[in-house]
């Protein structure tokens, strides 16, 4: 599989692509370098234990970090650990790290956090990288114009002990998003829309990359949640090129090149961008002026409709087993078909999630929440995405707002996302969230998710139904 | 993870866009092995909330006793990186899933662990969805399934992936063989790779 010519108008993927080839074989998928690999504690046991079983050494310790995130308690993290089995994959994280030299911001360490908000929030994520972890949503390092996608644990072990992939190359898929968003649109409705019009198997084989005068104007943390959930649309990552926002966001951070070193990156970032000419597998074309706040209905994240929509109709759908999916995801989230969601009562909003729990998203929940009371009806978590973060809410007063409101401001971690740290729905309870996915029991056996921003999070709580927050 | 052949009937699981926390809930993640997944297999599908097992649910019905392989809906595996679910089905028993289309991560997750993702025609993959109980011979070699009838449909795969799984080449060997230019690399891009120390 060669790649193309340089002096060919190239995408961003195939410019990156390029860089980090490292051979080519007949018959073999590409070798290609990884520059920065992160860890966590749900999917490296196994692979830290191949690389035992077969006496290897990490290969490159220093491109290599690790944190506590998944299995992580959002309660005060000196208090002790009640899950025993949770505790102890926290302690073979610990012990993986010191026996194999890889840094690691454990629960003690005020770096620690989710892997996707820590990474660039410590200048770990810089344009033109490769970067893996494993975890899905890895593609939230796009944002920065790396190429950023999640592993198997096969892999993760490939990765320590090579620092190498073999991989194909992926097609490029363009996403064009044009206009001005309207107020109380953001980020996360952008990709909810993307994700209702391609459907979750939409972007297979694809990058995505994210272009057009909206995606221009956002900020580094709205472009995250853009590119968070490319995996929610089928693609292996979804990036944006970089450009003065993100080296803006990057200068001056822990791990940014200084000086000297700055200058020569901003040379080589600066060569990034997509060729004029350049060819794209696919374009998909977004009007930002018409969009609406979306909210998910359903039990898969392409199951979304404008705040203002219905839920829809299984009788007007002609393919049998969308047919039927449709009818599966209504029964297992008890909704009749034709009706707005609007109004529908739910019983816990929970704000986080590497989608949604930077600074920016807690601001925006907290101007929602600021005099107002949580809905009696309703439970609310605001799980900040790092200690960082959590410290900068501390320092604006946030917290203050959402404790005052009635909330739970709790330590960062996944928490809710995916419930693996109790952090979870009751069987039958509807949640409003602003994390990335409403599968089947994904917040907990037998809850219920409507994926949406912080804004419809945050006034959901207050009014304890699906509310538009224009309407506030 | 070597795989030749395998002769079986089929369990018929008509559902599109099968993610991986209903393959593998995320509660079960917290194991520290590969062991003991395979009884958590669809457990939330498969399982009564009183923890009886659900007659209605494919893979409890009499038809599906002993298959090892699974037909599905579009989509199948979409979702997390979560190695756990090829871990969870091959240890339930199953060694190839036949659907229309994989999502990327879990078919590479599956060919590392000799659970092969065979991908039909749509004609074909609608025929074997609507029973259990078919009889199947999969060919890796000449990459064929034959149906009871003796018709023979082919299947795409990776030309590496099926050579491993051939030959029981094990990926990391190779790649660690490929050192010499992996340092030719490093040392080429010395000084523009981020060092973290």
């Amino acid at each position: 599989m060669s790649s193309k010519h340089v002096d060919q108008p190239r995408t961003i993927v195939e410019k990156i692509w390029d860089n980090h080839i490292v051979a080519e074989q007949p018959g073999a998928p590409t070798l290609i370098y990884i520059d920065l690999h992160l860890c966590h504690e749900v999917t490296t046991p196994q692979a830290f234990q191949t690389l035992r079983d077969r006496g290897l050494k990490v290969r490159r310790p220093d491109l290599t970090i690790a944190t506590m995130d998944h299995s992580t308690p959002t309660t005060p993290h000196n208090l002790p650990i009640l899950d025993p089995i949770g505790k102890a994959q926290l302690d073979q994280m610990e012990k993986n790290c010191a026996d194999f030299g890889i840094r690691l911001y454990n629960l003690a360490s005020d770096k620690q956090g989710i892997v996707h908000v820590m990474g660039p929030e410590q200048g770990l994520t810089q344009p033109g990288m490769t970067i893996v972890c494993g975890d899905s949503h890895t593609a939230t390092h796009g944002a920065f114009g790396a190429l950023a996608f999640g592993i198997g644990t096969s892999q993760v072990g490939h990765v320590l002990a090579t620092q190498c992939l073999l991989q194909q190359p992926s097609k490029s898929y363009e996403i064009r998003v044009e206009g001005k968003l309207q107020p109380g649109v953001t980020a996360k409705d952008i990709i909810l829309a993307v994700i209702a019009k391609i459907g979750i198997g939409g972007g297979t084989e694809c990058v995505f990359e994210y272009t057009g005068s909206t995606i221009r104007g956002l900020s580094m943390e709205e472009r995250m949640t853009i590119c968070n959930m490319s995996i929610e649309g089928g693609a292996r990552a979804g990036l944006v090129a970089p450009d003065d926002t993100t080296y803006q966001y990057i200068a001056g951070r822990e791990f940014a090149p200084k000086e000297k070193d700055w200058d020569a990156a901003l040379a080589r970032w600066n060569q990034l961008p997509t060729d004029e000419g350049a060819t794209y597998a696919k374009t998909l074309t977004l009007d930002a002026n018409t969009l609406e706040p979306m909210v998910t209905f359903g039990t898969n994240p392409g199951m979304g409709i404008p705040i203002s929509g219905l839920i829809p109709d299984p009788a007007n759908i002609s393919d049998p087993i969308e047919k039927s999916d449709l009818v599966k995801a209504l029964k297992y989230m008890d909704l009749k078909p034709g009706v707005p969601l609007k109004g529908q009562s739910i019983n816990v909003v929970f704000v986080g999630s590497c989608t949604n729990s930077r600074i920016s998203d807690l601001r925006a929940a907290a101007s929602i929440m600021k005099g107002r009371k949580v809905s009696s009806k309703v439970r609310m978590l605001v799980v900040p995405g790092s200690q960082q973060v959590k410290k900068q809410a501390e320092a604006e007063g946030l917290d203050k707002i959402f404790r005052e409101a009635g909330a739970d401001f709790r330590e960062a971690g996944c928490s809710m996302c995916l419930a693996m740290n109790g952090d979870q729905l009751e069987p039958g309870e509807y949640s409003v969230s602003t994390s990335n996915r409403n599968f089947e029991g994904r917040q907990g056996k037998g809850g219920r998710t409507f994926l949406a921003s912080p804004l419809t999070a945050a006034a959901s709580a207050i009014t304890g139904v699906v509310t538009d927050v224009r309407s506030l | 993870m070597k795989f030749e052949t395998v002769e079986s009937k089929t369990v018929a699981l008509p559902i599109d866009n099968i993610d991986t926390d209903q393959i593998i809930a995320a509660r079960f993640l917290k194991t520290t092995s590969m062991e003991g997944l395979g009884d958590n297999l669809f457990l939330d599908w498969r399982k009564l909330p009183d923890g009886s097992l659900n007659p209605d649910f494919p893979l409890n019905k009499p038809a599906a006793k002993g298959a090892q392989i699974l037909v599905t809906g579009d989509n199948f595996g979409c979702g997390s990186s979560r190695e756990h679910a090829p871990w969870a089905l091959k240890q339930y028993g199953f060694k190839a899933i036949i659907s229309t289309s994989f999502a990327d991560i879990f078919k590479g997750n599956a060919l590392k662990n000799g659970l092969l993702p065979i991908v039909m025609p749509r004609d074909i993959h609608a025929e074997l969805l609507k029973w259990s109980g078919i009889a199947l011979k999969i060919d890796l070699a000449s990459q064929t399934v034959t149906l009871a009838g003796g018709r023979t449909v082919e299947f795409p795969i990776d030309p590496f992936a099926k050579e491993c799984l051939l030959e029981g080449i094990d990926e990391l060997g190779y790649m660690l063989k490929q050192e010499p230019a992996i340092a030719a690399y490093e040392a080429q891009r010395a000084g523009s790779v981020n060092t973290l120390a």
